[in-house]
């Protein structure tokens, strides 16, 4: 055990942070999930990808920089310590990506992550249905070959960014005999592709992060799926381990929020209750705990250990996390908490508060309800029977 | 960046494991339980390990090892609820001493506590009972600001009984004098009650793993309704989220043994009590009018855990002293600063 850092550690550190101060925009973005907001996001991935800082973890040759998991631990750190955009591209390089890098065909790679690096191709993810929420397994929506095609029928729904993106990925019926598990497989498919219509659904604050996906006679090619055919399920979930696990919920993210709740508990210290402190108190040392436990995975990880049931337990401690911090913010906010935009609020303070309080509330539901990843952990862990 | 054990670490925990298995299982409890509460003949197996001079320096017969190779057995030993003072010795008495090893009379109590001839027992002046003071030959004590090695024959004890039957505790009467003085450095008390308060975490952390593995067990046998009560969701997902408050306990306690920061330390203490009441209160829920009795073993590790959670520092001692460090001007907040060292 060595708690510093190395000096090519350091040195990446200096360089993100330099380069982060210079490129990273002075004014906050407009939502991701408004049309504006999302092409202004495309272009910060952009930019991002021409400092070849778009996924590091990615190998040389796709635009990364093959840094490993501390160096990611590293740049995610200075990426919200200089309060950089959110990823609007989040489905891709978090998700999609480490899924195609190992199951994907090399063609397939070429093709998907350059552009998914650069920000041309923006992902939608099509898990759920509506028949088919923490259920995943009774999936319904069919993918009849055809030739060299899939005829795709049916409907998903809570496609994140599905009311913009460009692409989408997700789990469809292959083979319509079977039943759960079986006989699903792993398709990519534009989403300007004729027979698909979308409907955005407006979140709580109104905006449409997700959509609703309707297809009818949806066709697309044989060589879009990923992997074999009927294997979508074990694919499905390698990539909601990436989901719940390391990639999406980086703990620099969550010490930020922390942060920022030290300083707006300091600044109204004087006329808030004395318990407030210790719920500030938790939320740092929370913060801090997911952050020297990601750490200690990470190290496992480099130096050859296998990933166990980490992303279900850092999923249900990282999103009751986020609620609990904003909670604490908006209770100390007290009845300015309400203010969804105001003159008063010039920096949009309490705003990004709110936002955050009620994107919070998602957390303990997508990436698999912590009602299943309870269940998983005492399934797998604890041993208990099913 | 390197946030692992080493493969002869965890080889070494493994062992220990294995071995206090053996030697300290539940009926071995219940057997110290009724008798003395210790034991000479396993205390002479831990010497014989190596245990009792795990952390004393090789010139003075022990192993050398230090805090982060301790905390691990620390661990290990709160998993079995071991009756013996071995953590109080090896994580708080001979880590202090080390510092005035220069000293012969010193030497000596080091040279000892290795062979396992010497015990040494440890007490923090805001406490009001010092734990195996009785069967000492020394007591660490602290007051005004000075740490003190008191002879046993110059103390006079009153035995006072623990809701632990395997805590043997007595209130301390003694009187300083030049010749008890160890060191009136700043801070040094801090010091004690930091090391006490690691020892206190990382027993914590196997007490409260062990009431969940015990809670599992039972779980997974105790038939209602025609079938394993660990089927029913209520009762994983109890436990599920226990399980959740240990595995992010574990890494504050293994920073706090690598940095001894009296932030980290204050984070691992806080952590851990949280988590193990938590266990004690979900163990005892599983088991149900089980989890009441004398009769399963649950209530050792339920017991240990309410004893620690109040010395060396309480909760609100270290939540205040945290306060202190995180909402001050100069303090590290952010994901940049987890591991400067402040």
């Amino acid at each position: 055990m060595d708690l510093r850092y190395t000096p090519k550690q350091a040195a990446f550190r200096a360089e993100v942070r330099a380069w982060m101060q210079a490129h990273v925009p002075k004014q906050r973005l407009k939502s991701y999930d408004t049309r504006e907001g999302f092409e202004e996001h495309r272009q910060w991935e952009r930019v991002l990808n021409s400092g070849r800082f778009g996924m590091v973890t990615w190998p040389e040759a796709m635009g990364g920089r093959g840094a490993d998991l501390i160096e990611w631990l590293i740049f995610e750190e200075e990426y919200y310590r200089a309060g950089a955009p959110g990823r609007v591209n989040q489905n891709g390089i978090f998700l999609l990506g480490p899924t195609l890098m190992e199951y994907g065909t090399a063609a397939q790679k070429a093709r998907f992550l350059p552009r998914m690096a650069a920000g041309d191709e923006i992902w939608a993810q099509g898990w759920s249905e509506p028949g088919a929420g923490s259920d995943m397994a009774a999936i319904r929506t069919k993918a009849i070959r055809d030739g060299d095609h899939y005829v795709i029928n049916g409907q998903k729904t809570w496609s994140t960014r599905a009311a913009f993106a460009d692409w989408c990925f997700g789990l469809f019926r292959t083979d319509p005999e079977s039943t759960r598990h079986h006989g699903m497989s792993f398709i990519l498919l534009p989403l300007d592709t004729p027979g698909i219509t979308r409907r955005p659904i407006p979140q709580l604050d109104g905006e449409p992060g997700f959509a609703e996906l309707f297809f009818d006679d949806v066709r697309v090619p044989v060589e879009n799926r990923l992997g074999d055919e009927g294997q979508g399920w074990s694919i499905a979930m390698a990539t909601a381990g990436f989901e719940r696990g390391l990639m999406l919920r980086s703990p620099a993210r969550f010490q930020e929020t922390a942060k920022r709740l030290v300083q707006l508990y300091r600044r109204h210290e004087a006329r808030v209750a004395p318990g407030v402190r210790d719920q500030v108190l938790k939320a740092w040392m929370d913060a801090e705990a997911y952050a020297l436990n990601t750490y200690m995975t990470a190290s496992r990880l480099i130096a050859g250990g296998k990933i166990g049931q980490e992303a279900s337990l850092n999923k249900i401690f990282w999103s009751e996390l986020d609620r609990s911090m904003h909670e604490t913010a908006l209770s100390i906010l007290g009845a300015r908490g309400e203010l969804l935009a105001s003159g008063v609020d010039e920096a949009g303070e309490i705003t990004r508060w709110l936002k955050g309080f009620l994107f919070s509330l998602a957390g303990p539901i997508y990436a698999g309800a912590n009602e299943i990843q309870r269940n998983i952990i005492a399934e797998r862990l604890l041993n208990l029977p099913r | 960046m390197n946030f692992a054990f080493t493969e002869d670490q965890l080889l070494f925990r493994d062992t220990v494991r294995d071995f206090l298995a053996a030697e300290c299982g539940p009926a071995e409890l219940r057997a110290a339980a009724a008798g003395t509460g210790r034991s000479a003949a396993r205390w002479q197996k831990l010497a014989d390990m190596g245990l009792t001079g795990l952390t004393v320096a090789e010139a003075r017969g022990g192993l050398g090892l230090g805090l982060l190779d301790y905390v691990l057995i620390a661990e290990e030993t709160g998993r079995v609820a071991l009756p013996e003072p071995l953590i109080d010795q090896i994580g708080i008495a001979a880590p202090v001493l080390a510092d005035f090893a220069a000293r012969a009379d010193v030497a000596a109590v080091l040279s000892g506590l290795a062979a396992g001839t010497c015990k040494v027992a440890a007490g923090h002046p805001d406490d009001p009972f010092v734990a195996d003071a009785g069967e000492a030959d020394f007591l660490l004590l602290g007051r005004d600001g000075v740490l003190h090695l008191v002879p046993r024959d110059r103390v006079v004890l009153t035995p006072e009984t623990s809701v632990d039957p395997l805590r043997r505790i007595a209130a301390v009467d003694w009187a300083a004098g030049n010749e008890t003085r160890l060191s009136g450095e700043t801070g040094i008390l801090d010091r004690f009650r930091d090391l006490g308060a690691l020892a206190a975490a990382a027993q914590g952390l196997g007490l409260a793993q062990a009431m969940v593995d015990l809670a599992a067990d039972y779980a997974r046998t105790r038939q209602q309704f025609g079938k394993p009560i660990g089927t029913f969701q209520a009762v994983k997902h109890h436990l599920a989220t226990v399980q959740v408050a240990i595995e992010f306990a574990r890494a504050p306690v293994y920073k706090a043994a690598a940095t001894q920061h009296p932030r980290d330390i204050s984070h691992a203490r806080i952590a851990v009590v949280d988590a193990a009441a938590a266990a004690a209160r979900t163990a005892i829920q599983v088991f149900g009018a089980m989890g009441y009795t004398y009769e399963v073993d649950l209530h050792f590790f339920m017991k240990r855990a309410w004893a620690l959670a109040g010395v060396w520092g309480d909760r609100h001692y270290h939540l205040d002293r945290l306060s202190r460090m995180v909402l001050s001007d100069d303090a590290a907040i952010g994901a940049d600063g987890t591991f400067q060292d402040r």
